[in-house]
């Protein structure tokens, strides 16, 4: 007679019992990642509490917190819109970048004033990371080319044609030879507040959101898509057009993401620089894994990654880390997140085997 | 002028084929690994740091491999046996690679070492404008000819690939012909991560002798757009990474000749490309017969046996 585990399905644990194996298996994610930073020569006690210090411990670490979450819950919402039809949409760092293009394009050269410019702005912002993406979108629909593949090879020609902007044609003429644009005119920036770097694109994601929930839930159109994420030979028997959903839903999942770029040329860099984006764009899609289709549930995550990135900066400062070891963290979270479900889709069951003699 | 420019392009050809031959092997089982690039920088790294250590190449190029196994190995663990989202888990690997070799790469940043040399093949050599391209070059891409061809030999003529083939085609199948389907799948990931590492190694070791942080630049997802235009086929899968050595060779040259279109302009054109081939090998795919794996991305429940 041995003892030995069979694996068993089961119905999805209770709601409790969700949120326990999320919660615990990012708790295990940041263990693993301690033995990452001891053998980098950094003791994970006093640098998962200097993260905490930073990012919680005083008023300007909490705007600091908020200004992070900004581009991580707009970005999270991109891309968790087309997640909901099974869409992946991984180039929203280059829809960022785009977006940023486009609202820097009005900017500096539309000669717009006051209360036109921001809107200007985030229209071209609109439009550029939609048009972007929209070409993805068209490949997927028209003729089943892989979205993952074809977004994310996007990302690179986005940032290189913002390296091109920024260190030819658009590069400030004063600028002592850096990669920058000249800085934006006071029309063209964000209301800043409590004496803080947060600015009025908080407030721009919140209400993305919001406007995002409406749209998903109260609106046939939401309806509709999630039908065709969920089964799209039915949503297609019933008569809905996905190939033009799929389109449809890329090319907004972009524009979104352009968005974000918008609120970090205007609320946060007041000019365009290489490397505006140090990869929110791929923050986005553990946000939206994370959240699991709920738009509170972007923002939520997106606070949380928010005081990961602030500590994080924090980190490189005091320790010499390089800016990407934040990845190998949200690598790691992922993994163990992956792994949860497992536990929460299946059960094991130990079995008594009886061996015939 | 020719041989030059032929000669660039198998060397920056081969990093991206030894990543497109480990994809294969992946998808041939079934599974999507998008982990390719960072896989690759999981190889440069450690093979740059074991040869830095030793002294010795090939010690870099086994490292390489076997960090790279390892890694995979997680991928593996998440796609098999816990029958994870592969799309999720590949691009975790991605990043926990992009961000491990930035932490661990620090010391290494800015050593050098003596990388691969030249060894001339007798005859072969000789051969008029390729054979200086394909047959005066180092053992790792001598290494790549061999195992584009091991690799074919495997899949059409061994009992093993044959298995690995239904494995990825028709788990069901394969699991009621009594062939043990998590085990292949676990080996397959993990022996083609391992390849992809050495393909990493290539950069770190051959192509420029030095650790630099992300070098692999994206060639990662190039060999996964790469695999589905070699129509999982090895042998195809070393025209298209010479294809696109060909594209970075042509673009470096006209860096060098001065040219007067921005080099960033010019650096879009393998990712250009490959888009531009992926939409041409995805519509041929649609047309002819399909080589797709026909389970590729699905996990396997025996319980959900139809």
């Amino acid at each position: 007679m041995n003892l030995s585990f069979r694996i068993e399905k089961r119905e999805q644990g209770s709601a409790l019992f969700r949120t326990l194996a999320t919660t615990g298996s990012i708790f295990i994610a940041l263990f693993v990642a301690g033995f990452l930073l001891l053998s980098a020569g950094v003791d994970p006690a006093a640098a998962y509490l200097e993260i905490l210090r930073e990012s919680l411990g005083s008023s300007y670490g909490l705007s600091e917190t908020l200004v992070k979450a900004t581009p991580l819950i707009i970005t999270g919402l991109a891309v968790s819109l087309a997640f909901r039809m099974q869409i992946w949409n991984i180039g929203a760092e280059g829809q960022i970048y785009m977006g940023a293009c486009g609202a820097t394009w009005v900017a500096l050269f539309s000669g717009l004033d006051s209360p036109l410019m921001l809107p200007a702005m985030f229209a071209a912002a609109f439009i550029a990371g939609g048009l972007w993406a929209s070409v993805a979108g068209l490949l997927r629909a028209r003729w089943q080319v892989n979205e993952v593949i074809v977004t994310l090879l996007m990302n690179y020609i986005a940032i290189l044609l913002t390296d091109y902007l920024v260190y030819g044609p658009w590069k400030n003429p004063d600028g002592f030879n850096f990669p920058l644009t000249a800085q934006f005119a006071d029309a063209a920036r964000f209301s800043e507040y409590f004496n803080t770097r947060l600015h009025s694109g908080f407030f721009l994601a919140l209400f993305c959101a919001l406007a995002l929930y409406l749209l998903m839930e109260r609106t046939i159109w939401g309806y509709q898509i999630k039908a065709i994420g969920s089964n799209p030979g039915a949503a297609r028997y019933a008569g809905m057009r996905t190939g033009l959903a799929i389109f449809l839903v890329l090319t907004l999942s972009g524009a979104i993401a352009g968005i974000a770029g918008f609120s970090e040329v205007a609320g946060l860099q007041h000019r365009l620089q290489h490397g505006i984006s140090p990869g929110y764009g791929y923050t986005a899609i553990i946000i939206a894994w994370l959240a699991r289709r709920s738009a509170l549930g972007v923002v939520i995550v997106s606070l949380l990654m928010g005081i990961l990135l602030v500590g994080g900066d924090s980190l490189q400062l005091s320790w010499q880390l390089p800016v990407a070891f934040a990845y190998a963290f949200q690598g790691l979270i992922l993994f163990f997140l992956l792994a949860s479900d497992f536990f929460i889709n299946f059960r094991l069951r130990r079995v008594k085997e009886v061996t015939d003699a | 002028m020719l041989e030059i420019l032929l000669d660039a392009t198998v060397r920056a050809g081969t990093p991206i084929l030894f990543a497109t031959l480990g994809a294969i092997i992946n998808e041939r089982a079934g599974i999507i690994n998008l982990g390719i690039e960072g896989l690759m920088l999981i190889g440069a790294l450690s093979g740059f740091a074991a040869t830095f250590v030793s002294g010795n190449l090939l010690f870099g190029v086994i490292a390489a491999f076997i960090a790279a196994f390892l890694a995979g190995s997680i991928h593996a663990l998440i796609c098999v046996q816990l029958r994870g989202n592969q799309i999720v888990s590949g691009l975790a690997l991605t990043m926990f690679g992009v961000g491990s070799t930035a932490l661990f790469g620090r010391g290494m940043v800015g050593q050098t070492i003596d990388g691969f040399e030249r060894h001339a093949v007798p005859l072969l050599s000789q051969l008029p404008v390729v054979g200086k391209a394909f047959f005066h070059q180092d053992w790792l891409i001598y290494f790549s000819f061999l195992l584009v061809v091991k690799i074919w030999f495997f899949f059409y003529h061994t009992r093993w690939g044959l298995a690995l083939r239904t494995v990825g085609e028709n788990p069901a199948a394969a699991d009621a012909c009594g062939i043990p389907v998590n085990l292949y799948r676990f080996l397959a990931i993990a022996c083609g991560s391992g390849f992809v590492g050495i393909g990493g190694a290539y950069l770190s070791l051959a192509s420029t002798p030095m650790w630099i942080e992300n070098m692999s630049a994206g060639r990662g997802w190039i060999a996964v757009a790469l695999v589905i235009f070699a129509g999982w086929s090895s042998v195809r899968a070393l025209f298209g990474a010479y294809l696109f050595g060909g594209i970075t060779a042509m673009q470096l040259r006209f860096q060098a000749m001065g040219t007067t279109i921005s080099a960033h302009i010019l650096q879009m054109l393998p990712y250009f490309f490959t888009i531009v081939v992926l939409v041409i090998s995805t519509l041929r795919l649609q047309k002819g017969a399909s080589q797709q794996p026909g389970n590729l991305g699905l996990p396997y429940d025996r319980e959900d046996r139809k």
